[in-house]
């Protein structure tokens, strides 16, 4: 009987419809990806985007060439040259991120005193050359100043978890 | 169109590639169409969006991939046969045109309304397997000649339970003519007193187009793309133009003989009214929605389940199916008289 069960639905091809049916609720079902350039998803406060070098609210770079970042750096993609400046502080004279090398780690950031460099909320920075992907101290300043407000408005959201 | 220019041999020629032209050109817009249809249905099944970037939803997206193939460098491997490798794609190309020669899209509405139709219908769909089997050969490449095999022994096996289905039809209109065929369709459809073999001939119709779940030939994920793993370009396309043809014309062919043709589906006023070559599409992508809707939900059968299928299954069943539909017509005085 149970031979005569299983014959009988597979000529009706139940399993078949059944499969059908599923794919069909499927097909009229909410789409699950984003139209991306023209619609987003949320980031997070702690996603790790493109680099930034912040400010001082005065416009003082908050970097004092410590070098802890680039003694962190797993991948090795920082690069820092420092010496005094006419003031007497410590400034670097040179900031490079190779961020072709950059593994988005974020270690960078955790390890700065300063919270001078830190990871933004920006991930379209793809460019056409590979130059282009080695950033130095004046394309990372002006990222900070770009990205200012949202940087330090996640700063702000994810202190409470460090 | 009595006497005149139109009844003259000349004139008969020009009408006749009118015709043609009038047929072949909405149908390689379909043709288009239905790699665009199927990307976006196997895309929303996948709950994806599928190509919506080149015009309004994506509508222009057919056009660009043509205009891609057209500018492609067509490559002919070392080894191959020059002459028998770009023969192959033509052949493919061609018979799948060809045979919407006979397609009566409305009453009396066929390029050649010959009275050995069905015949000549699957007589052409039998030769399609030689496109594929000289591509697969000239190609001087193991998996296109692999996929050449698959796809002889997979179209061979199926068509002969196409036959069948295609006589069980015969026996109830008596004509070969498809006109006849759609005519014989007025009181009832066939879909529904031959439901049995309508699912055998569109599941058939599935593995002699070489479409998921029978796409064994092409197997991606063991042969690469079967018998067209070494065309590209032009070559290609008229692979791929010929593949999505012949969707059409099985479709097409379902249509004609299991439902209805160009009739209305529902026989009274308003639905009479419109025009037998609207229904005639309506019903053909219907079809082709399934074998999409089909190509998204099914696997790949294994080679031998398919010929399985195809020998143990399929044959005896609609031989069976023959048989008792003419005894059936035979006992209760049914059998038209053509």
């Amino acid at each position: 009987m149970s031979r005569l069960d299983r014959i009988a639905r597979s000529f009706l091809l139940t399993e078949i419809l059944s499969g059908l049916a599923l794919t069909l609720r499927y097909f009229f079902k909410r789409k699950a990806t984003l139209n991306y350039p023209y619609e987003k998803n949320a980031i997070s406060p702690r996603f790790k985007g493109e680099h930034a070098l912040r400010r001082y609210p005065n416009g003082e770079e908050r970097c004092i060439a410590c070098k802890l970042c680039e003694a962190i750096c797993p991948a090795q993609a920082i690069t820092i040259e420092a010496e005094p400046r006419d003031d007497g502080s410590r400034r670097t004279t040179r900031y490079d991120i190779d961020m072709t090398k950059c593994i988005y780690c974020g270690f960078c950031e955790e390890a700065c005193p300063v919270d001078a460099i830190v990871e933004g909320p920006n991930f379209e920075f793809a460019t056409e050359t590979r130059e282009e992907l080695l950033y130095d101290k004046q394309k990372l300043l002006a990222n900070g100043d770009r990205w200012e407000a949202e940087l330090a408005k996640r700063l702000e959201l994810d202190a409470p978890y460090r | 169109m009595q006497g005149g220019f139109f009844a003259t041999d000349f004139g008969i020629l020009i009408l006749t590639l009118l015709k043609s032209l009038a047929l072949i050109v909405p149908l390689l817009i379909g043709v288009a169409y239905l790699t665009y249809a199927e990307r976006k249905i196997l895309a929303a099944v996948q709950l994806r969006r599928g190509p919506n970037v080149v015009g309004p939803f994506g509508l222009w997206q057919p056009f660009a991939d043509a205009i891609k193939m057209l500018f492609k460098e067509t490559i002919i491997p070392d080894g191959a046969n020059r002459f028998l490798f770009l023969i192959a794609p033509i052949i493919t190309f061609g018979l799948a045109i060809i045979a919407w020669a006979v397609i009566p899209v409305n009453d009396h509405w066929a390029i050649a309304s010959i009275n050995v139709g069905l015949l000549y219908l699957f007589a052409i769909s039998s030769l399609g397997v030689y496109g594929v089997i000289i591509a697969g050969w000239a190609s001087n490449s193991k998996f296109a000649f692999l996929g050449a095999m698959r796809s002889a022994a997979q179209m061979v096996s199926y068509e002969v339970s196409i036959g069948l289905v295609i006589l069980s039809v015969l026996v109830c209109t008596g004509s070969l003519n498809l006109n006849q065929i759609v005519l014989a369709q007025r009181t009832i459809w066939f879909a529904i007193p031959l439901l049995p073999m309508l699912v055998v001939f569109f599941i058939s119709g599935l593995a002699e187009t070489n479409r998921a779940p029978f796409d064994l030939p092409e197997g991606e994920s063991e042969i690469v793309a079967g018998f067209f793993v070494e065309y590209s370009a032009m070559s290609f396309a008229l692979f791929f133009l010929g593949e999505y043809a012949n969707m059409i014309l099985m479709s097409g062919m379902t249509t004609i003989l299991f439902l209805g043709g160009w009739l209305s589906p529902i026989p009274f006023a308003p639905f009479t009214w419109v025009p037998g070559p609207i229904w005639f599409i309506l019903k053909v992508v219907l079809c082709l929605f399934v074998f999409l809707w089909v190509r998204a939900t099914l696997p790949r059968f294994r080679y031998d389940q398919l010929m399985q299928l195809g020998w143990k299954v399929f044959l005896p069943f609609s031989l069976a199916w023959l048989v008792i539909t003419a005894s059936a017509l035979e006992i209760f005085g049914w059998l038209p008289h053509a």
